[in-house]
């Protein structure tokens, strides 16, 4: 069973805060849902599939329902990590092509800077009782220098560089100019990344994300509801997804997940890497970035340096605009987690909503790709194709 | 406590890998159905699911497969992925080293230590 066509993306909303430390988690949740209805045009009693991630508190879906007094009867709390949300709509695709539920609600939320947690150079406490735990946690792992290692070694393979790398941030810096809620307005240059200093060679603070509270939510509904609402239609073309670890001790460092979820997307999309008018990709780090344009078929393997250079992400200027809100490296990474938001822009760009400066002329089908976990030890990409009707 | 002797209690599994090390003893699961070896140390194969497993001492050699020194912390230190002679590549610290000599492709052998005092950790350093 195929999901192209059957399933509409009717409602997006990003949460306007950065900062929210008079609020709680469960509100920063219902506060995106409601935004997400209002943008739909619906209301609560209309949402009967629910899905979140990991950063829902409570067991899977139960206190956020609860919590919202959402009835539902169809709930899907998958977690991996960051691009959770993106899968969750190739999950709410498939559920509403079964007929498992009609109107599916999608949220995110966290407040990791208000409460401290989070910061990429700090040790990671994941679960003890996880298998890897001994065999990583005590060495240092923390987030920065996982996703610098993926740098170092594609750098020694390919021969990408420091620049290049930088280039990811000076497209996303253009963008958040332009955008009053980034949390980075200001327009950097590469020499200005390199010059920033190295938290974990080859790494430097300029080639990470920001850390934000807030959240985001989707609305993913059957076609004849989203025809019976009054916003620009956005039908779900493709999605899949996928998972990469360390295979046992043999690693690769120098690809994802997103060699496996992005040709399974397209195939299902029944389009190609050059149909695409825009894409949201997970940019946690620069090398991220260039990693995923590489697995998902935009350039070829190792070239992603050389085809992120000069400015080729930049809206209006290159050949694939990315990330027109300023992304998690200058808009927003709310709990640590990018997904919620690189849905939510390419929604934007489709409606023809995002701004002026970065709207991309006649985005008639777009792309928004995640990674979730560490690229560097375990993760899970999945990827979603979307088109404006 | 440490976050290795707070995890230990939760995986028996790889009690004696442990108990190894600070006799100085490195040593790998490796299974007999299949010949491989395989990290991190598993009573199950994963490669080929048989149970029948066993340790082995590792050589100790390796290379370095990528790494990266973090720098703002009090004592900057090196993570690394390291290529062992038998196979796998395994997550460590390359100590005892010039943080500015460490290169990927370079040769490392295995040293017991840990950058707490009092833990047993499989580290490297160049050779
Ligand atoms: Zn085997």
């Amino acid at each position: 069973m195929s999901i192209n066509g059957r399933a509409y993306i009717v409602g997006a909303f990003e949460h306007p805060t950065r900062k929210a430390p008079d609020k709680s988690l469960a509100q920063l949740h219902a506060e995106v849902a409601r935004g997400a209805l209002e943008d739909a045009g619906l209301a609560p009693r209309d949402i009967d599939g629910y899905f979140c991630g990991g950063d829902a508190p409570g067991t899977g879906p139960l206190s956020l329902l609860d919590y919202m007094n959402l009835k539902v009867r169809h709930a899907d709390s998958t977690n991996v990590g960051g691009s959770s949300y993106i899968l969750h709509v190739g999950h709410a695709a498939e559920a509403i092509a079964a007929g498992k539920c009609d109107i599916a609600l999608i949220t995110l939320a966290g407040r990791p800077r208000s409460t401290g947690s989070g910061k990429g150079n700090l040790q990671r406490t994941d679960n003890p009782v996880q298998p890897d735990f001994p065999f990583e946690q005590p060495f240092g792992l923390a987030t920065v220098n996982i996703y610098a290692m993926c740098a170092a070694r594609h750098m020694y393979e390919f021969g990408t560089t420091s620049e290049q790398l930088a280039w990811v941030k000076v497209a996303a810096s253009h963008h958040a100019q332009h955008n009053p809620g980034a949390m980075l307005r200001e327009v950097v240059t590469v020499a200005d990344v390199v010059g920033s200093p190295v938290i974990a060679d080859p790494l430097h603070r300029l080639d990470c994300c920001v850390i934000s509270d807030g959240g985001g939510a989707v609305i993913v509904a059957r076609p004849e509801i989203a025809r019976s609402l009054k916003r620009p239609l956005v039908r779900v073309r493709g999605a899949a997804e996928a998972v990469k670890h360390q295979n046992a001790g043999d690693i690769d460092l120098t690809c994802s997940a997103g060699s496996f979820s992005g040709p399974a997307a397209f195939a299902e999309a029944g389009v190609g890497p050059a149909d695409i008018k825009y894409v949201s990709l997970y940019d946690s780090f620069t090398i991220t970035v260039v990693i995923q344009l590489e697995d998902l078929g935009f350039c070829p393997r190792g070239k992603g340096g050389a085809f992120v250079a000069d400015g080729n992400l930049i809206s209006g200027q290159g050949r694939l605009p990315f990330n027109t809100d300023g992304g998690g490296l200058c808009n927003n990474h709310p709990f640590n987690r990018g997904g919620m938001t690189k849905i939510i822009e390419a929604v934007r760009q489709l409606r023809g909503e995002a701004h002026p400066a970065v709207q991309v002329p006649n985005c008639d089908l777009a792309l928004a790709h995640g990674t979730g976990g560490l690229l560097g030890t375990r993760h899970g990409s999945a990827t979603l194709i979307m088109e404006r009707e | 406590m440490s976050l290795l002797s707070e995890s230990l209690p939760f995986h028996p599994e790889v009690q004696e890998f442990w108990n190894a090390l600070p006799q100085g003893r490195f040593l790998l699961r490796a299974c007999r159905a299949c010949g491989r070896a395989h990290w991190y140390p598993r009573a199950i194969c994963p490669h080929c699911a048989s149970s029948d497993t066993e340790w082995r001492e590792a050589s100790g050699r390796g290379t370095i497969y990528t790494y990266s020194i973090m720098r703002r912390v009090s004592e900057p230190f090196a993570i690394a992925y390291v290529t062992l002679a038998e196979g796998p590549t395994i997550m460590t610290n390359i100590v005892e080293s010039a943080l500015e000599e460490i290169a990927i492709g370079k040769a490392v052998a295995f040293v017991v230590g840990g950058r707490k005092n009092g833990e047993y950790l499989p580290l490297f350093k160049l050779v």
